[in-house]
């Protein structure tokens, strides 16, 4: 029969030596090997001391941006929740009255704005499909959780802090 | 009234000596759960328990207590009283043999002379063999008690598994005995000491090492632990069981394995002695004392081995311990004997 790849390997189907079926030379080979792994370095990164950096391009959880004066950047276009794969993004959407103006950017902003976790893929599909740049998926993940309803994440989770009324917060979300 | 004048000291002086020995067997098994995961670990590349505690050192009394607080549960359609016997005859077994090893020489306290040792009875040979097998009970009272029928092709196996390389290692004893001439284990280990005196496992070679795989079958301990196969069997003889009472199952497997270290050092490696150091030359107290420790260093070493050999070997298959247990180690062990004899007779 023609093999299919080059890496096929025939298998052995010697009969056993006399040596293997004593058994204990091979077993002592076998014991070498585990001996020499004491003596190897281990991989583990030992959790919640040391952390793995994540990389520059790492999709986790997400963030609401607001503009530089502190509004929020979202306008309840519902591009995301249309772009997302996993239907993960659920909002409503209200008009800006007279007064709110230093609140929202646009006339009409998201009243609620939902991100199911436990949905998500963490595609960033949205953060693409987003005209207004106000979704943007950060360097952290979901923490765990008790129950369901803790994973559902609204505008108070997501929306990043006032660069203006809190900027010491803000510079300590961004780890710095 | 000579016959039951009773010497109230010693009396008292074998009781502290049960206490300790027990008390330090038990102690020994609690680490050597966390050693064996140690070991494990360190031999697949992972650190291992090391958050209770510095080094993780208080983990195994993390796992008691974790046992303990476990619900207890006894299966409605289980023999009671059997099911609780099981666990605590296995215990009791482990326990036991503790009582003929000779943990050191004399030591000499309060003026009176003390043997490290709770009985040099003259058949130690035979009573360590008498116990062993009463172990295999535990298992087969505790797999039959279950009403599980997993539990009871495990506690058959336990039980076959036991009765064939009992045999074989009946038979490296009686090479041994032939050469050493007594069952008292006090007395094998003097034949040991001194200068000019070797240790068995010289003369014995092959004996030792068909004692030291039965050793393995008799503890349960991979390559033979087909008893608790937990690819095919759940959870073998104690699947049924919960809290300290799977516990006291886990539990006695290492003092089993406390024990067989310990017998093995006694019987083939010299005991408490420490070759190329002379306790006639010191103090009977210091003697003893660095005796104690060398006879704990090899048992050490001997636990060391067979948690190295559990990493390292997998499981054999029922048919394969059955083909070596009665084809290879039995006729080995007879060969073993009929060579000392045929030695022994031609020395004369
Ligand atoms: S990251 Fe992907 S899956 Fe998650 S909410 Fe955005 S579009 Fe949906
Ligand atoms: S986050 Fe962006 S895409 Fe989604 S509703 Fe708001 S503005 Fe539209």
């Amino acid at each position: 029969m023609q093999a299919l790849t080059n890496r096929v390997i025939a298998v052995n189907r010697k009969p056993i030596t006399f040596v293997e079926s004593l058994y204990l030379w091979n077993i002592l080979k076998g014991m070498m090997t585990t001996f020499s792994h004491i003596f190897k370095k281990k991989p583990t990164i030992y959790y919640p001391e040391v952390k793995r950096p994540f990389s520059p391009v790492f999709r986790g959880l997400h963030v609401l941006n607001r503009d530089e004066e502190g509004r929020e950047r979202c306008t309840a276009c519902g591009l995301c929740a249309v772009a997302c794969p996993a239907e993960a993004i659920t909002m409503e959407a209200a008009e800006r009255v007279e007064g709110e103006e230093m609140l929202y950017r646009e006339e009409k902003y998201a009243a609620k704005y939902e991100i199911n976790m436990l949905r998500c893929i963490f595609c960033g599909l949205c953060e693409e499909a987003c005209p207004k740049d106000a979704i943007y998926l950060s360097e952290t993940f979901a923490p765990a959780n008790f129950n369901r309803r803790g994973f559902i994440y609204g505008k108070p989770d997501l929306l990043i802090p006032n660069p203006l009324s809190q900027a010491a917060d803000l510079a300590l979300a961004k780890g710095n | 009234m000579t016959l039951l004048s009773i010497d109230t000291a010693l009396v008292i002086e074998k009781l502290i000596l049960i206490a300790v020995i027990i008390f330090a067997s038990l102690g020994i098994a609690l680490y050597t759960t966390f050693a064996e995961r140690k070991v494990a670990a360190i031999l697949q590349d992972r650190p291992g328990p090391n958050r209770a505690g510095p080094f993780g050192l208080l983990q195994p009394f993390a796992d008691g207590l974790k046992l303990i607080a476990k619900e207890e549960i006894i299966p409605s359609g289980a023999n009671k009283w059997l099911f609780i016997l099981g666990p605590g005859l296995a215990m009791t077994a482990a326990l036991m043999t503790c009582a003929v090893i000779p943990w050191g020489d004399k030591v000499e306290l309060f003026g009176r002379t003390i043997a490290l040792q709770v009985a040099d009875i003259n058949i130690g040979f035979l009573y360590i063999f008498g116990v062993v097998s009463l172990g295999v009970y535990g298992v087969m009272i505790g797999g039959w008690a279950s009403n599980n029928k997993f539990s009871l092709l495990a506690a058959l196996r336990g039980a076959s598994q036991a009765i064939s390389y009992e045999l074989a290692m009946g038979l490296s004893m009686i090479a041994l005995l032939m050469m050493t001439g007594t069952l008292q284990l006090g007395e094998i280990v003097k034949q040991q000491t001194g200068p000019g005196h070797h240790w068995n496992v010289i003369y014995q070679p092959l004996g030792f090492l068909i004692f030291l795989v039965c050793a393995f079958a008799e503890c349960n301990r991979t390559p033979f632990d087909l008893p608790e196969a937990e690819n095919e069997l759940n959870f073998g003889y104690h699947q049924e069981y919960s809290s300290m009472k799977l516990g006291f199952y886990l539990f006695s497997e290492y003092i089993n394995m406390f024990i067989s270290s310990a017998v093995m050092a006694t019987l083939f490696f010299g005991g408490y002695d420490l070759p190329f150091f002379n306790p006639a030359n010191h103090t009977p107290n210091f003697a003893a004392t660095i005796g104690i420790i060398t006879l704990m260093a090899k048992v050490v070493m001997f636990i060391f081995f067979f948690m190295w050999v559990r990493w390292t070997v997998p499981r054999f298959r029922y048919d394969q311990l059955m083909n070596l247990g009665w084809k290879s180690m039995i006729p080995l062990a007879l060969v073993n004997m009929l060579v000392t004899a045929v030695v022994i007779l031609m020395r004369h």
